[in-house]
């Protein structure tokens, strides 16, 4: 298994439309919050794991160039990884093999993106070929919209039932998110706003969807010898998995979804997890739409296939329910891509270190956090506990 | 030239604008030049059987050669469909639209194309029209360029 | 010789709206009026042009705005002579590292004022040069039309 590694702390910047900074900028103040929130100086790090979405997004391709100063690697080991929506996962796993190797003890790793200065669907469709899939999947929500009608058809889920679970999770994320002081969408909804606002792609509506936001996430992880002096609290990463489809949309089975139930139980194995619902205290799940979180609670196992719909309407996944998920308000309030993930690994080790603020599941001892990218094509999970 | 966007924030507006020449390769030559006569091909895994469509060199899953072309039929059962009412800069096709995953008879994997033949007036006209499960059949363009829309949409039938 | 399948001509087209922030907003007002701006680390004391929001080497804000000097020395060039697709100013031209007197990082500009073949022959590494500005500014590095050679 390696090395243990923990994380002991974390930066975000306040996440939204900030035509206020440059790039580089909006990059160093997540780096500079990380570094005040743990006391460290770059002089404890070992080296640096950045990234983004692919290049066309901001226009200015190797982002790890024109962020060298920003990010601090002038002088050190520094890499690159872009792995689309999991790109945040990719980097908390490689902080952790670099630790875990025992090569390393102190790593930072940075996610960001600056959606506002990029056209994001016309950016996202370069992620499929020109000879046949780009002229069909209209961007995300197209790939998505088409995943979650297979599922309500394969499970006859009636289509009111699954819209008004998915308006009940928009209403209780976009709650949550007033009580995060980094979230970028604060809008207070009743369930009529979410079914009555403008279609997207059905059975998407405009607040089933996340936005396109600006932000950074930088996160330091350490090894056992580093943690234990640098840390109060840290949190401990108990497993990870990541797992990926075929290219060809229509060679997967998006509903029995196998790289998400893959991607989880190489995550639940790893830190003896039998019992999801009942093990974990708390769920960072990536959901840029509602509906679709609603279909990973069931590949995740925290329910059975076809029931999510239910338990959801019922508040179990709500806060205060059995298993809260996203009490930050998730990616359905705060999505610049490139940092989304590494977003819920940060929330994630709040929640388990107790410094989750306003938002804070009380008792968390046991977290999840999950990564989506591509279309509809990885799944990445990270899980921390509060015990070595 | 620095401009103002609408919260009067100083911006650069500019244009990244690319030209590609991507090689077809022979699966995907072979694939346009069937669709040029109306037939629509897919290969044959040698080891798991399955005919996957558009055909491929090699199998996704087996990761062998498939050296197997066989016709496919131009109908099939309408799996999943999106309408799309939404349009991004550059999109290649306009909306609205509707997109679905077809499994075309003969074909172990899902195809991806539009579903028309209808006015595409709002979801309930659609709704209407459109129903997972329904058989749908290729309807063809009279002039054919070699391309994945030479296939002008799926009706239903 | 390979087998030739044909090809799949397409573009890729995308927009941007790119945030310029406080800082390279006055170093292009400063263009409009035919200065070139540049700031001081507070710590190290290094000024720096184009201004910057942070000294990359101490990464403290920049303070202390100033006009520098519009004459320097070649410290390197290079001559374009390829055109590439959507390339910004057309081919021949020189290219040149600056540095400005009385700053602490080399300035990239071209180099005019003569043909590229006559200027190829009399630029040399220190070669002094000064900045050369179009009649008509709008706020942009292009401003400075290009740096003469004396």
């Amino acid at each position: 298994m390696g090395n243990a590694v923990a994380i002991i702390g974390s930066g975000q910047t306040k996440h939204g439309r900030r035509n206020d900074v440059t790039y580089p900028d909006l990059v160093r103040e997540a780096v500079q919050a990380a570094l005040e929130n743990t006391g460290l100086t770059m002089d404890d790090v070992d080296g640096v794991v950045y990234g983004s979405m692919p290049s066309m997004m901001e226009g200015v391709a190797m982002t790890h160039f024109y962020f060298a100063d920003a990010l601090r690697t002038v002088g050190k080991p520094m890499m690159k990884t872009e792995t689309c929506g999991t790109t945040g996962m990719s980097l908390a796993h490689t902080g952790y093999y670099w630790i875990a190797s025992g090569l390393a003890d102190v790593v930072m790793v940075v996610g960001s993106e600056k959606m506002y200065e990029g056209d994001s669907q016309a950016t996202m469709s370069t992620v499929m070929e020109p000879y046949y899939l780009r002229s069909f999947l209209a961007g995300a929500p197209g790939i998505f919209a088409m995943q979650v009608h297979e599922w309500t058809a394969r499970y006859n889920i009636p289509s009111e039932k699954a819209r008004d679970a998915a308006a009940k999770i928009s209403v209780d994320h976009h709650m949550d998110a007033l009580d995060n002081p980094h979230a970028h969408i604060k809008v207070k909804l009743t369930m009529d706003d979410v079914r009555n606002s403008r279609v997207i792609t059905y059975p998407f509506r405009l607040w089933d969807i996340c936005p396109n936001s600006d932000g950074a996430c930088a996160i330091i992880l350490a090894s056992a010898k580093k943690a234990k002096k640098m840390c109060k609290k840290p949190a401990w990463i108990k497993g990870i998995g990541f797992c990926g489809d075929e290219y060809w949309y229509g060679d997967s089975d998006k509903v029995s979804w196998k790289c998400a139930m893959e991607a989880v139980k190489q995550a639940y194995d790893m830190a003896g997890i039998k019992n999801p619902r009942k093990e974990l205290d708390v769920a960072e799940v990536y959901n840029p739409f509602t509906f679709v979180e609603l279909l990973h609670y069931e590949c995740f196992g925290f329910c059975d296939p076809g029931e999510a719909c239910d338990l959801a309407l019922k508040g179990v996944f709500s806060r205060g329910g059995e298993l809260p998920c996203d009490p930050s308000g998730g990616t359905l309030c705060t999505n610049p891509i490139g940092a989304t993930a590494l977003i819920r690994v940060a929330e994630a080790a709040m929640q388990v270190s107790g410094l989750a603020g306003d938002h804070q599941i009380p008792g968390a001892n046991m977290a999840f956090a999950h990564g989506l990218g591509g279309l509809s094509e990885f799944n990445g999970i990270m899980i921390l506990g509060s015990k070595l | 030239m620095v401009t103002f966007d609408k919260d009067k924030k100083p911006i650069i507006k500019t244009e990244a604008r690319i030209t590609y020449e991507l090689s077809l390769g022979p699966a995907w030559h072979r694939f346009f030049e069937g669709l040029k006569e109306e037939k629509i091909l897919g290969t044959k895994c040698p080891k798991c059987n399955h005919v996957l469509v558009p055909p491929r060199s090699f199998c996704s899953h087996c990761f062998v050669d498939m050296e197997e072309w066989v016709t496919v039929s131009s109908e099939g059962v309408l799996v999943s469909w999106v309408l799309t009412d939404y349009e991004y800069f550059g999109m290649p096709t306009k909306p609205p639209f509707i997109n679905s995953l077809i499994r075309l008879d003969g074909a172990d994997c899902n195809f991806l194309h539009l579903v028309g033949g209808f006015e595409i007036k709002d979801l309930d006209a659609v709704r209407k029209h459109v129903k997972t499960g329904m058989r749908v059949q290729a309807v063809w363009r009279d002039e054919k360029k070699g391309g994945i829309m030479d296939i002008m949409y799926f009706k239903p039938i | 010789m390979t087998k030739n399948y044909g090809t799949l001509k397409h573009t890729v087209w995308l927009p941007y709206n790119f945030a310029v922030g406080p800082v390279f907003l006055r170093f292009y007002e400063g263009l409009k009026e035919g200065k070139i701006l540049g700031n001081q680390c507070l710590k190290c004391k290094k000024t720096l042009v184009p201004a910057r929001t942070f000294c990359p080497s101490c990464n403290v804000d920049m303070g202390d705005w100033r006009e520098v000097s519009q004459e320097g020395n070649i410290v390197s060039w290079i001559v374009a002579n390829e055109p590439f697709l959507g390339m910004p100013i057309d081919p021949p031209f020189i290219a040149a590292l600056i540095r400005l007197d009385g700053t602490d990082c080399s300035f990239l500009h071209l180099v005019g004022g003569f043909d590229t073949d006559t200027l190829n022959k009399k630029i040399k590494k220190g070669t002094r040069v000064r900045a050369h500005w179009r009649t008509e500014k709008k706020g942009h590095l292009m401003d400075i039309q290009y740096f003469k050679p004396k």
